[in-house]
């Protein structure tokens, strides 16, 4: 039997947010199918550094979602473990805590205003010193001014934690199609009835968008268009080392990088160890479309800004780059909610590079708002009629 | 300066070289080695001088690696780190060009079988290079094992540099092979009488030739004491009873090569089943790309020459020279393919070989990933492209990336099997060599004309 | 020409490579993986493996088949993953 044959709903996109949707949809009963038109967890889920992070964010919606998806996760992967088993529901969940440091006198005020108000938002935060941080990363340069660990910042591996979460789908009688591209939707009495896939009709009663970076593109498929614009990040991967960056350690100017829209290449230092003791080198930000070509000035910035931190880097190789792109919004928030134009359609995307730590708060978000639950983080400023996003829509 | 560059130095690039410069266009042949020649034409490192003399219009830039190619406006961009292999103290160059040779040639491809991981276990190119290049033998006795015609050399060179050749084992039936297609072994020109004088020296060192035969094991505590040695069926799985335990300090196994791809993958040349997909002219689907040699299919020296000569000269003519279309070489490449094609339907990769691993057999070497890790990934998360297999299993994320097990984890995982082949950083580069300022780029200057940018395989091909 | 292995000065010859000067000395093994610490050296012999890696003169993951020994080296066994020293 085909597992094309209905669902409940249907969730385009088996990344990290669709995968967290399908698993918070399964749990509250529907079944739930899945489809990607590539590979599962193959596309930006698998270029991210699975990121749970609190620190880059200044209070706001976006600050509380995160909050909400840090104490989720733990919880999410406690309840895998006893669904699925240890190795399954094993995604290298790391509370590392995070390290943002300054290099000049000059970002010492900011990070410091920021960390106040991190604080009042409910962000455990300490303020440090150079002394104090370099005792918690021995590597780190002595040229920094100041310094401040959050405790509470995380990592997973995003492709393991997709395909946990996907398996969980399965589990529940959902099914997972890669490969498999959404040719439309099918509308009936101006709601949602179905999707056309592969030139059958599979029916259906809602339908989430979490194509990512390109949820764009699916929603104008869709007839109703919002506006997520690909952004590009590169990372390098060096060879395996001995354990050298306990936290992720990232420059202050990397949450000013982040919040930026600027069209051109943004590049701030962001360095931390993967399990199997490869150091991650990111960050850069460019908005160039779909364009997957090397650019050589990209992986040298990024070089500079590691060796800047960690001098100890410098002899060390550098075996990889990966690259992928990030779904980016003109207002920096993510988009979750159901489309006012199209009845059963549903939105999940936009969260740029905060899509593995923001997907568990997202899921559960999304499956509140179709169940008619009040979410635990407020909706209104992610909506997809926002003034800020509507503002962009193109009939 | 306005001149082509070629990234290898073997028979395909050597020729792309110096057919080019006989056009009077200057080029740039950037290769690994401290001498030319590649693996096929490897030199004695030992001995003094270079064999090969190229013409002035070539400059040869030894002990390059080239780590990256970027796409530019009008052309690439080559970025090379030359000096001492994998030291940082390397100096950097970046050439831009608008006719890039590639004959970036291959490597071997070995087959996973369980203890394949002990030292003392050696591709053949491994002991080739180290027999012909550096005047040693890998091991005392030696056993040579895998498919295909290249086992004959490479069992010769380890006799002639003092190694008793225990066997040499083909895993396919070779004489039935080749009746099944005479007339494109025919076509191979003078490799038949090559390999029937190999055949002859390997008889006269009294190294049995075993068909149908294959190592599918490998035994020893910190490196190899023997081996297993099993008669294999049609499809490759090993008969039952005809395993023979034969001691040996060295295993040297080959099935076959591997393209080189990732340079031509970064130039987004259009991949074929594996290969660099080229037109008449040795033209990718990359206007201003071009390539030779085992990357646009395994056929040997000769092929890899004649493409070589159609390839220079048709980067001649994108710089503007006048170029008669080589007629003569385009013939040779046409024959040529013919007898690849002979040789890989006659030595091909059988899919019994899978049944040689057992669930803890490493299948990546570097990260040591076994089969049961790969199968967990593919089962139990449903797996279905190489960047989540990757990042699923670790296989394939090692210092290699994925070029030892990258094929072999697609055939076990069920996947295409070239999706591994992309790789941005084409070599490993120190953090230091990066974050360095980026080298003066020597710019490639443009005598355009509308004739240069069509090449004469849309004329002639 | 003389370079140093594993602490003892040996006789190198121009043009040798690392896994030359080793493979001639009756060196099999110069490395341990970094998981199960399992010996490794020479496999492909021309780059593309990354098995034989050595550390030369305090930098870790050289390729020895692919470096040309230099008078004096100091050429080391490389036990799983190493810092430059």
């Amino acid at each position: 039997m085909s597992p094309i044959e209905s669902a409940d709903v249907v969730v385009v996109g088996a990344g990290i947010i669709g995968a967290a949707c399908a698993e918070a949809l399964s749990a509250s009963g529907r079944r739930v199918l899945v489809v990607d038109r590539g590979a599962p967890a193959g596309a930006t889920t698998a270029a991210g550094e699975g990121n749970v992070l609190l620190s880059d964010k200044a209070p706001g919606p976006e600050l509380d979602l995160a909050l909400a998806s840090r104490r989720r996760w733990p919880e999410l992967l406690e309840s895998l473990r006893g669904e699925l088993g240890e190795a399954l529901a094993d995604v290298e969940w790391e509370a590392k805590g995070g390290l943002v440091v300054a290099t000049d006198q000059d970002s010492i005020t900011p990070l410091r205003i920021i960390t106040e108000a991190q604080r009042e938002a409910g962000v455990e935060v300490r303020d440090l010193g150079q002394a104090a941080a370099r005792a918690l990363e021995p590597h780190l340069t002595t040229a920094i001014t100041a310094a401040a660990h959050y405790p509470g910042d995380a990592q997973v591996q995003p492709v393991l934690a997709a395909t946990a979460l996907l398996a969980a789908v399965r589990a529940r009688g959902g099914a997972v199609c890669g490969g498999t591209a959404v040719e439309g939707l099918i509308v009936k009495g101006g709601k949602v009835a179905g999707v056309r896939v592969g030139g059958e009709a599979v029916p259906c009663g809602a339908v989430v968008n979490a194509c990512g970076p390109w949820a764009g593109h699916f929603s104008i498929t869709a007839g109703a268009p919002i506006e997520v614009l690909p952004r590009r990040g590169m990372v390098l991967v060096t060879a395996p080392l001995p354990p050298l960056v306990a936290r992720k350690v990232y420059a202050a100017d990397y949450v000013a990088s982040v919040a930026s829209g600027d069209v051109d290449l943004q590049v701030s230092p962001v360095v931390e160890s993967t399990p199997t003791g490869t150091v991650l080198i990111g960050s850069s930000r460019q908005r160039t479309g779909f364009d997957e070509s090397l650019e050589v000035e990209v992986l040298r910035r990024l070089a500079r800004g590691a060796v800047r931190l960690f001098p100890v880097l410098e002899r060390v190789p550098v075996m990889r780059a990966y690259g992928g792109f990030r779904p980016y919004t003109p207002d920096h928030l993510p988009v979750i909610g159901r489309d006012p134009r199209i009845p059963g359609l549903w939105h999940a995307s936009g969260h740029e590079g905060a899509g593995v730590g923001l997907a568990p708060g997202t899921g559960r978000m999304l499956a509140d708002l179709m169940d008619g639950r009040r979410p635990e983080v407020d909706p209104v400023p992610f909506r997809v009629d926002r003034p800020a996003l509507m503002a962009q829509i193109k009939a | 300066m306005n001149r082509i560059v070629v990234v290898g130095a073997g028979p395909a690039g050597l020729a792309a070289a110096t057919a080019a410069a006989a056009l009077g266009v200057e080029v740039v042949l950037v290769d690994a080695a401290p001498k030319l020649g590649g693996q096929f034409f490897r030199q004695d490192a030992l001995a003094r001088g270079d064999r090969f003399t190229l013409p002035f219009q070539v400059e040869h830039v030894p002990n390059a690696t080239v780590w990256a190619v970027e796409p530019v406006a009008g052309g690439h961009r080559v970025h090379l780190r030359i000096g001492a292999a994998d030291d940082p103290s390397r100096t950097g160059r970046v050439l831009e060009t608008r006719a890039l040779v590639l004959a970036t040639g291959a490597f071997d491809r070995a087959l996973p079988f369980p203890g394949w991981d002990l030292p003392g276990v050696f591709t053949a190119g491994a002991a080739q290079a180290m027999a012909k290049g550096q005047g040693v033998a890998v091991g005392d006795r030696v056993l040579v094992g895998g498919t295909g015609p290249f086992l004959l050399p490479v069992a010769a060179s380890l006799a002639a540099a003092g190694a008793r050749v225990v066997a040499v084992a083909e895993a396919n039936a070779p004489v039935s092979a080749w009746l099944s297609d005479p007339a494109g072994a025919a076509a191979g020109g003078r490799r038949i009488p090559e390999l029937a004088r190999y055949a002859g020296l390997l008889a006269r060192h009294r190294v049995p030739y075993r068909r149908r035969t294959a190592v599918v094991e490998a035994h020893g505590s910190r490196q190899v004491e023997a081996v297993t040695l099993a008669r294999l069926d049609r499809e490759w799985a090993p008969v039952p009873g005809s395993e023979r335990r034969v001691e040996v300090d060295a295993v040297a196994v080959g099935f076959g090569f591997t393209p080189q791809l990732e340079l031509a993958v970064a130039a987004r040349c259009r991949i074929e089943g594996g290969f660099v997909a080229v037109d008449a002219a040795q033209g990718t689907s990359v206007p201003g790309v071009f390539a030779a040699g085992e990357l646009t299919g395994i056929g040997g020296a000769e092929l890899a020459a004649s493409e070589g000569a159609v390839a220079g000269a048709a980067a001649a003519k994108r710089l503007g020279a006048v170029v008669e279309p080589p007629l003569g070489a385009m013939a040779r490449v046409r024959a040529g393919r013919r007898f690849a094609a002979a040789l890989a339907a006659a030595f091909p990769v059988r899919s019994g070989w899978t049944g040689w691993l057992r669930e803890d057999t490493v299948v990546c070497r570097c990260e040591e990933v076994d089969l049961r890790r790969l199968r967990a990934a593919v089962e139990e998360r449903d797996v279905g492209g190489v960047r989540p297999l990757k990042l699923a299993s670790g296989a394939g994320l090692g210092l290699c990336q994925g070029r030892v097990c990258g094929r072999n984890a697609a055939v076990l995982a069920g996947l295409g099997d070239t999706a591994f082949a992309r790789r941005r950083i084409a070599s490993p580069v120190r953090l230091g060599e990066l974050a360095a300022a980026e080298p003066e780029v020597e710019s490639a200057d443009p005598p355009w004309s509308a004739a240069a940018e069509r090449g004469f395989g849309q004329d002639f091909g | 020409m003389r370079v140093v292995w594993d602490g003892e000065e040996v006789e190198a010859r121009e043009g040798q490579t690392v896994a030359g000067v080793l493979t001639g000395l009756g060196v099999r093994s110069w490395r341990t993986t970094r998981g199960s610490g399992r010996p490794r050296g020479l496999f492909c012999g021309i780059g593309t493996c990354f098995d034989c890696l050595v550390k030369v003169n305090g930098v870790p993951d050289v390729r020895a088949c692919q470096r040309v020994v230099a008078d004096g080296d100091d050429i080391r066994p490389q036990s799983g993953a190493e810092l430059p020293s």
